[in-house]
């Protein structure tokens, strides 16, 4: 390895420094995929906006000062647990704390034995070779610096596997504590579902903060979705203030899957999400939704690729922002229809609602088209609240600021309101609700 | 009630009401007519504090205070009421909402206890069976995808849940067939009483059928340029609105 590029030279030696203690060292399979994404980290370092794909995303505040990888042991109260359940859910619960299974913290009574749910740790320690061959096949080759970080140290996270013909009733609940540990820890979770075919299920994936320090989350999730299979999926970020959060869903769907992915960011510093649907089978079907509440000083940046390379796929993707403070986002929505992929019906829509001044939006929209007999449609709005619809509500009584979040919370609902889950729903409503109610 | 002196409004720097005077008793009801463009939603909508409109001089008062000093939702909780000309869609806010939100923020203002989620509900089934409409309405986002009749329905609905001391009208009948219109109407007569006043703003005599006014005064060029009784809304009906406007071309 000659020259490291700088940003990422830290990793790169904290990496050298303790390979031989992660999970499964020695599995030539393992070490190489480690050392391929390792080198990757070492030439491309991490991304900044001289990238095309980072452009109005400053990694600076990541970047300006190391974070150092978190280590097992970091311990989160169970009362902090207790208090952040989502009403009448029900799941089994993993608790990670700092990207580490909490065995002690999760809640696994129950589980159907059709359903295995254990950490990644623990495969790669008694078990590899059952999930080598999945690992990093959807993610393929990392985007950038920060995917290949993840899987250079790749050590633990959940492993989900559904077999086939199974379909879960309660949900599964992926618990990411960050902020356990010392000032300056990054955490760097990886997560495979493998969905047997015709199975289904529903998961959320779910990062929220302990304490309020300085630290990065680092999590790539990888979905398999076999044929006919069915999830539900749910990515919700509610960190602190002082916490970045890069992620990243990687998802392949066999003929007649489908995924309903929802992605709901509320807080964080930063807050980078990339998702890269393969629609692999024909007939599968992807809804990707995403809701985005950017207020302070907050920055969120969602990078979605859904790619059609089959035919007679569906997708439909809506991603809904508000912004108010000095709050930016980015959405950055590319479709690609391969030349095979004749039939595809695709709709794509960004809509944006600023409440102040300062506030921006960096959004496109983007459709690349290579078969001939397709419906795809797509396109991004950004505006402010209605002022006719707000007098209409403040004539009947209503108070001024009522009005505004009423208007406000109605613009975000409907993204939400598609949510299945009864009680996810109504958590995401009220989490909105009090996001932005505090606005 | 509501007094109006001198009155004179503008929007986009042109003058839409040039020195209107009215006043308005407790319990009256007065219908304001006029050709196109007389201002006579300008009037409405003014009276309501909606944004746009430059006031250039003059003074509304309404129960003695300064209204224009005063912002749109505090002049609800005082008791005005616009009914629009075209309401507007507000997807994702249920009608029902609105109400809820509106009628107790009016009750906190007064210093009366909100009501609860049971009496609120009892209210509101009274009140819907005045406009003769379904209560799947309610949990509808506000005038989204309702027909133009179900729209002015709902206006003077929610009018009847707020019980407004002056209700202003604009446009009201306008886009109703007759059945519709009877409806409308019957829900506005339900509400007159001693204590509430109502304006008609309205284009045709039509409405005034089945909405005997107490007063009619006609619009023209930003001004009241005539005052009767019902039997002007009459003759306006059979001889239009040419002559008023000679008249007031001749005055100015």
């Amino acid at each position: 390895m000659s020259s490291v590029v700088e940003n990422a030279a830290a990793y790169v030696a904290a990496q050298q420094d303790t390979a031989a203690q992660l999970p499964g060292y020695g599995l030539a399979e393992l070490d190489a995929g480690r050392a391929a994404a390792l080198e990757q980290l070492s030439r491309q370092g991490l991304p900044s906006q001289q990238d095309e794909d980072w452009k109005y995303t400053s990694t600076r505040s990541i970047t300006r000062a190391a974070f150092k990888p978190a280590s097992a042991g970091a311990t989160c109260p169970s009362d902090f647990i207790t208090q952040s359940v989502i009403e009448g859910l029900n799941p089994y619960r993993m608790v990670f704390v700092d990207g580490f299974l909490s065995a002690a913290l999760s809640d696994l009574e129950a589980l159907p034995t059709h359903v295995r749910l254990r950490s990644l740790a623990q495969v790669l320690s008694e078990d590899a070779t059952s999930v080598l061959p999945k690992l990093g096949q959807m993610l393929g080759d990392p985007p950038h610096g920060f995917a290949a970080m993840n899987s250079a140290f790749v050590a633990d996270g959940a492993v989900v596997e559904i077999e086939a013909h199974q379909h879960l009733e309660r949900p599964i609940e992926l618990l990411f504590v960050s902020g356990c540990g010392d000032e300056g820890l990054v955490s760097m979770p990886r997560t495979l579902v493998l969905m047997g075919e015709g199975s289904q299920a529903t998961i959320i994936e779910r990062h929220c903060s302990l304490k309020e320090v300085r630290s990065l989350n680092n999590s790539l999730v990888e979905i398999d979705l076999g044929k006919g299979a069915v999830l539900d999926y749910c990515s919700l970020q509610s960190q602190s203030d002082r916490s970045f959060h890069v992620g990243g869903l990687f998802a392949g769907l066999a003929e007649s899957a489908t995924l309903r992915a929802t992605t709901v960011s509320t807080s964080g510093a930063l807050v980078r999400n990339d998702a890269r649907i393969n629609l692999n089978g024909e007939n599968s079907t992807v809804h990707l939704d995403g809701c985005y509440l950017v207020f302070g000083r907050s920055h969120v940046d969602n990078h979605t690729h859904i790619s059609h390379n089959r035919a007679d796929c569906v997708s439909r993707e809506t991603y809904k922002g508000v912004l108010g403070d000095r709050g930016r986002a980015v959405f950055h929505g590319r479709i690609v229809v391969k030349q095979d992929a004749q039939k595809t019906d695709s709709e794509q829509s960004n809509q944006n609602l600023l409440l102040s001044e300062e506030a921006e939006i960096d959004t496109k929209p983007q459709l690349e088209i290579y078969a001939d007999d397709v419906k795809c449609a797509h396109g991004a709005t950004v505006g402010q609240l209605d002022d006719l619809a707000l007098f209409y509500l403040v004539s009947r009584g209503v108070k001024r600021e009522t009005a505004r979040r009423m208007l406000t919370q109605a613009f975000a609902a409907d993204v939400l309101d598609r949510v299945e889950s009864v009680p996810l729903r109504q958590y995401l409503q009220s989490l909105a609700f009090d996001r932005l109610s505090n606005a | 009630m509501l007094k109006i002196s001198d009155l004179r409004v503008a929007v986009d720097g042109k003058t839409i009401l040039n020195g209107l005077s009215l006043e308005v008793g407790t319990g009256e009801v007065h219908a304001i007519m006029g050709p196109n463009g007389s201002g006579k939603s300008t009037l409405a909508n003014v009276v309501a504090g909606r944004d746009g409109y430059e006031v250039l001089g003059g003074t509304v008062e309404f129960k003695g205070k300064d209204l224009l000093d005063l912002d749109p939702e505090v002049r609800a909780h005082e008791g005005v009421f616009l009914a629009f000309q075209y309401p507007v869609e507000i997807p994702g806010v249920a009608n029902i909402a609105l109400l809820k939100e509106g009628l107790n923020a009016a009750r906190r203002y007064r210093g009366e206890p909100e009501l609860d989620a049971l009496d609120f509900l009892k209210l509101v089934r009274e009140k819907i069976k005045l406009v003769e409409m379904k209560e799947e309405f309610l949990y509808r986002s506000v005038n989204e995808g309702f027909s133009g009749g179900e729209k002015k329905r709902n206006e003077i609905f929610q009018m009847a849940m707020l019980e407004p001391s002056l209700s202003l009208l604009d446009e009201t009948d306008s886009g109703l067939d007759i059945d519709a219109l009877k409806i409308v109407a019957g829900g506005v007569n339900s509400l007159r009483s001693q204590d509430r006043s109502v304006i008609l703003v309205t284009h045709y005599q039509r409405l005034l059928d089945y909405i005997v006014p107490d007063y009619v005064h006609v619009l023209a060029e930003g001004r009241i340029v005539q005052s009767g009784d019902k039997d002007l809304a009459l003759k306006l009906e059979a001889e239009g609105y040419g002559w008023i406007e000679e008249s007031a071309g001749a005055a100015a």
